[in-house]
């Protein structure tokens, strides 16, 4: 019996993305983040009409994988870019996909700004706690205690502060109307993380608000461990500090 | 009961042997091969192909998008 046959199938790559390979490490979370927001747009039906602005960081070449319309924005600058692109052409699905580097550090003011004005957009961030694409250095989403190349003996509060929980700063403002933490290291948690990202989508044409994803995410290579180690360590370290659920929906 | 069968084919040329969908599956049936890719990854195979149930879990947490997966019932 025949079983790969086109009548048979269950899962394929969806069209939206390119044939291109990603460039990112072997098991990095980007990866399944960037085929869940093609698979949105791919059921949505919204190929034509939506805009993506790539950050600085890791998935700076973003617009090589998902074949949609693309922008890409200054370092941190993505949400500002993002608020003039849906004011000019409002009848576009436009959204941010940032790091914490870009969306947790340089970036921080254009953030909370945008998502204070109340902009249309969505703002997917993928925080992983570290600076991935130069090395792995400390960045203010890292945990307290936590190596990096800038702190190789662990982060220390009272040497660098707190990690900055962004997400939970960003549902306290009145301009976001749905603000939700994911993941993506399982089964479950990516199809949740799916249904996120649709909401956030659909939202955006709703003139709701602000919507913000967060991605808690994986860097195997700036953690210096495997993809399955790194899942496990960040489901066990990660996520007592930032919390799956919806912090915010209205 | 119906008995359901399923399939799964690995683009190996753009698998990077990340080992997640073998953690992933419910059945055991993929590992990683012994051989390797032009880029030097050991891309993902079906070890045990009969125990595939088509449940797609495996493509799901795919990070490079290079499973296929098929299901018939029997």
């Amino acid at each position: 019996m025949n079983i790969i046959d086109s009548a048979n199938l269950v899962y394929r790559k969806t069209p939206v993305m390119t044939d291109l390979t990603m460039h990112y490490c072997p098991g990095c979370s980007h990866g399944v983040v960037h085929k869940l927001v093609a698979e949105v747009i791919d059921e949505m039906d919204i190929q034509d009409k939506t805009i993506g602005i790539a950050p600085v960081g890791c998935a700076v070449f973003a617009y090589k994988y998902i074949d949609i319309d693309w922008q890409q924005a200054a370092h941190g600058r993505a949400p500002a870019l993002a608020t003039a692109v849906k004011r000019l052409l409002p009848d576009r699905y436009v959204f941010t996909y940032q790091g914490d580097g870009d969306l947790a550090a340089i970036g921080t003011a254009e953030t909370i700004h945008a998502c204070n004005r109340g902009e249309n957009i969505v703002i997917i961030f993928i925080n992983n706690g570290i600076y991935g694409m130069t090395g792995g250095q400390m960045a203010p989403t890292t945990l307290d205690g936590m190596k990096t190349a800038t702190s190789p003996s662990g982060r220390s509060v009272p040497l660098n502060g707190y990690p900055l929980d962004m997400t939970k700063l960003l549902a306290e403002l009145d301009g976001t109307c749905y603000v939700t933490r994911q993941s993506v290291h399982s089964l479950g948690a990516v199809r949740k993380t799916k249904k996120a990202l649709r909401k956030a989508f659909e939202n955006s044409m709703l003139e709701k608000g602000t919507s913000v994803i967060e991605v808690v995410s994986t860097c195997n290579s700036g953690w210096k461990m495997t993809p399955d180690e790194s899942n496990k360590w960040m489901v066990e370290n990660m996520f007592p500090k930032y919390p799956m659920g919806d912090l915010k929906d209205r | 009961m119906a008995k359901v069968k399923g399939a799964v084919v690995v683009d190996t040329e753009q698998c990077k042997g990340c080992d997640l969908c073998v953690v992933a599956c419910p059945s055991d049936v993929l590992s990683l091969s012994k051989e390797a890719n032009a880029k030097g990854y050991n891309y993902s195979f079906m070890s045990s192909p009969d125990d595939c149930v088509g449940c797609a879990a495996c493509a799901y947490v795919c990070p490079d998008a290079c499973i296929t997966v098929y299901k018939v019932k029997i």
